[in-house]
C-alpha cells in the first residue's frame, strides 16, 4: 500500500496534486476537532470583518469565525457523503451481481426497474423527501436518503461487467479446474472489479457533495450546522455578495472545489494503476526491462 | 415489422415501467415519511390569520381530497392514477387557485429553450473536442482544454453556477443578475435579444458542466476506437488523417446517443439548479418558489410532471436512434 502511494506520487502527476490537496482537507477536518468554537455556536467573534492575520478566512454576520466553520463544514458534509456512498454503494453491488450472477428473468427484470431508476430524475425525488421532512432532517437521514436514491447508474455497471466477465476464458478455466463460484466470485472477479469500484465510489461521492451543497442551499437540511451547503445558504441568505461580503462564499465554494477535484484526481490516477490490463502492461514492462 | 417487435416495442414498454415506477415512487414517499404534509399546510393556515375551526376542517377535507388521501391505500392509489392520466395536478397552495399544470406550462418553455440549446451544443462540443483530443493526445491546445475540462467536471452545477454569476453578473456585470427577459412579451427584436442575452449566463454554465462530461466520455471512445483493425487499416493505407478522424466521430457518436437518452435526467436536474441560481423563470425556479412558499400540492406536481416529461424525452431519442445506426435497421 505504502509502495503504491510512493510510486504514484513519484511519477503520476494527477496523483502528487491530488494526493497533495487530499492531506490539506484531512488536516482541516482534524483541526476542527480543536477548534476553540463549537459548531453551532454563534456571536464568538467580531462579524463581518474581511479575512486577516487573526481570521484567516474572515468572519460572517453570524459573528462566527469562516475558517473554523469551513472545518466542521468539511468534516459534515465528508460525512454526508461518505455515508451516502456507502449505502448506494451497497444496494448497487448487491443488486448488480445477483442480476448479473443468476442471469433469466430475475435479471430482466431486476434491469428493467434499474433502467427506470436511472432515467427518472432524482433531484425532484429528494426535494420532495427533504421538504416534508423539513426542520427534521438531519444530516445522517439527508445520507440516507441520498444513499437510497443513487444505485440505479452503478448497479447497471456491475451487473454489465459481471456478465463480461462470466463470458471470459478465465472464468471457465476457474470452473473447470473445479473452482467452486464463490471462490470464482472472490479470487477471479473481485480483482477486476475494484478498480471500477473506486472509480464508482468516487463518482457517487461527488454527486452526493454536489446535491448535499444544493439542497441545504435551497435550504432543506439541518441549517444551523455548518456544511458546505448550508454556508452558502446562510451567505445567501444576508445577501453576502450584494453586501460586498465575497469572502463568506469564497471560502466554502473554494474548498468543495478542493474537495472534488482531489477526490476525481486520485481515483482517476489510481484507476489507471489498478486496471487489470494496465497492470499487465507494466508487468510486461518488468520482465522485459 | 421486424423493427417495431425488436427495437420499438421494448422500448415503450420501458417507458410505461419507468412512468409506472416514477408514478409509484413519487405516491409512496410521502405517505412512508412521519411528517403528515396535510397537517403543515393546516398549521400554516391557521398561524397566518385566525380561522374558524369549523371552516379549518372543511379545509382539512379538501385538502385530503386534493392530495387523494380518503380511502384505503388501494383507493388512494388508484385515485392518485386517475388524476395523473386527467394531467390534473390539483391548485397550486401558495396562488390558489391556479392549477399546479398551468404553473408548469408557463414555466416549461423557458426550461426546454435552455435545455435543447444547452443539450445540443454541449453534446456537439464535447465530442468534437473528445475526438479530437484522443485522437491527437499531444496537441498543444487538445492539452490545455484537457485540463480546464477536467477540473470543471467534477465541480457540482450548483457551485459552478454560482461562480459564474459571482463572476461576470457581479464583478464584472456583462450580464443580467436574474430573470429570462426584460421589457414587454413582443415579437420585436429588442424583446428576443433580451431573452438571449438573459440566457447566455445559465446556458453557459450548463454547457460547461455537460461538455465536460461529454468530452470526458468521447476521449475514452475515440482512444478505444483508435486501436480497433479498421483504423489501422485506413492508417496502413495513408488515408487522409481528417477522413480517419472523420471515421471515429461517426463511430463514437452512437453510444453517445445511447448515453443521451440516460442523461438526460441528470441534465434536467443541472437546468433546475441553474435555474434557481440565475433567477431564470422556468421549472426549477417554479420548484425553487414552492420550496419557499411551502407549497407542497406544487413540488409534488413537479416531480411527477418531469417523471414523465424525461422518460418520455428519453422514449423519443431512443426511437430515433436507428435513423442514426444504420445496423438496428437492418437488422
Amino acid at each position: 500500500m505504502f509502495v503504491v502511494v510512493r510510486d504514484l506520487f513519484r511519477y503520476n502527476g494527477s496523483f502528487r496534486v491530488g494526493f497533495m490537496i487530499l492531506l490539506l482537507i484531512v488536516t482541516l477536518v482534524i483541526l476542527s476537532f480543536f477548534s476553540p468554537y463549537g459548531e453551532q455556536q454563534r456571536r464568538v467573534a467580531p462579524r463581518n470583518e474581511p479575512p486577516s492575520l487573526e481570521h484567516p478566512l474572515g468572519t460572517n454576520s453570524l459573528g462566527q469565525d469562516l475558517f473554523w466553520q469551513v472545518t466542521f463544514a468539511i468534516r459534515n458534509s465528508l460525512i454526508v457523503a461518505g455515508t451516502a456512498v456507502v449505502i448506494g454503494r451497497s444496494i448497487a453491488v448487491a443488486l448488480g451481481s445477483f442480476a448479473g450472477y443468476s442471469g433469466g428473468w430475475i435479471d430482466r427484470v431486476l434491469s428493467s426497474i434499474t433502467d427506470s431508476f436511472i432515467v427518472i430524475p432524482r433531484l425532484p425525488l429528494i426535494i420532495l423527501i427533504s421538504f416534508i421532512l423539513k426542520g427534521n432532517l438531519t444530516f445522517i437521514e439527508l445520507a440516507l436518503f441520498l444513499g437510497l436514491l443513487d444505485w440505479a447508474w452503478p448497479s447497471k455497471r456491475y451487473r454489465s461487467q459481471i456478465l463480461t466477465l462470466r463470458e471470459e476464458e478465465f472464468t471457465n478455466t476457474a470452473v473447470y479446474s473445479g473452482m467452486r463460484t464463490p471462490a470464482v466470485i472472490l479470487r477471479e472477479h473481485i480483482p477486476f472489479l475494484i478498480p471500477f469500484l473506486l472509480a464508482d465510489m468516487v463518482s457517487g461521492f461527488l454527486w452526493a457533495v454536489g446535491m448535499e451543497i444544493t439542497l441545504s442551499s435551497f435550504g432543506l437540511s439541518e441549517l444551523d450546522r455548518p456544511s458546505l451547503g448550508t454556508m452558502i445558504y446562510w451567505a445567501n441568505y444576508y445577501q453576502a455578495l450584494l453586501t460586498g461580503k465575497y469572502w463568506w462564499l469564497v471560502a466554502p465554494i473554494l474548498s468543495s472545489i478542493l474537495i472534488v477535484v482531489s477526490f476525481y484526481l486520485i481515483s482517476t490516477s489510481l484507476t489507471e494503476y489498478l486496471d487489470p490490463r494496465t497492470r499487465l502492461k507494466r508487468l510486461e514492462a518488468r520482465a522485459a526491462g | 415489422m421486424d423493427l417495431f417487435k425488436s427495437y420499438i416495442l421494448p422500448r415503450l414498454l420501458q417507458w410505461a415501467i419507468v412512468i409506472f415506477v416514477g408514478v409509484t415512487v413519487t405516491f409512496i414517499i410521502p405517505r412512508l415519511l412521519p411528517s403528515d404534509p396535510v397537517q403543515q399546510t393546516l398549521t400554516r393556515v391557521a398561524s397566518m390569520s385566525f380561522v374558524d375551526p369549523a371552516a379549518l376542517e372543511s379545509y382539512r377535507a379538501t385538502i385530503e381530497d386534493l392530495y387523494g388521501l380518503r380511502g384505503t391505500p388501494l383507493e388512494q392509489y388508484l385515485a392518485f392514477w386517475r388524476r395523473m392520466l386527467r394531467g390534473d395536478l390539483g391548485p397550486s397552495l401558495s396562488a390558489f387557485p391556479t392549477p399546479v399544470i398551468s404553473i408548469i406550462k408557463t414555466g416549461l418553455p423557458w426550461t426546454i429553450g435552455l435545455l435543447t440549446t444547452t443539450i445540443i451544443l454541449s453534446w456537439l462540443l464535447g465530442i468534437a473536442l473528445g475526438t479530437f483530443a484522443g485522437y491527437f493526445p499531444r496537441n498543444r491546445v487538445a492539452q490545455v482544454y484537457d485540463k480546464v475540462l477536467i477540473t470543471v467536471y467534477p465541480i457540482p452545477y450548483y457551485v459552478l453556477a454560482l461562480i459564474l454569476v459571482m463572476l461576470f453578473a457581479y464583478y464584472w456585470p456583462i450580464f443580467p443578475l436574474v430573470g429570462g427577459y426584460s421589457g414587454v412579451q413582443s415579437f420585436s427584436w429588442r424583446y428576443i435579444s433580451s431573452i438571449i442575452e438573459h440566457a447566455v449566463l445559465p446556458a453557459t454554465s450548463l454547457i460547461l458542466g455537460a461538455t465536460a462530461f461529454r468530452y470526458i466520455m468521447a476521449r475514452a471512445l475515440t482512444k478505444t476506437l483508435v486501436t480497433s483493425d479498421f483504423i489501422t487499416y485506413a492508417e496502413t493505407a495513408t488515408l487522409p488523417r481528417r477522413t480517419i478522424l472523420g471515421y471515429i466521430t461517426r463511430n463514437s457518436m452512437l453510444p453517445q446517443i445511447t448515453d443521451l437518452g440516460l442523461s438526460l435526467g441528470a441534465m434536467f436536474e443541472g437546468a433546475l439548479v441553474t435555474e434557481v441560481v440565475f433567477g431564470y423563470p422556468g421549472i426549477g425556479y417554479a420548484l425553487y418558489t414552492a420550496i419557499l412558499q411551502a407549497d407542497f400540492n406544487m413540488i409534488l406536481g413537479i416531480t411527477l410532471f418531469s417523471v414523465v416529461g424525461i422518460a418520455t424525452a428519453a422514449l423519443i431519442i431512443d426511437l430515433a436512434y436507428p435513423l442514426f445506426d444504420p445496423r438496428v435497421r437492418y437488422r
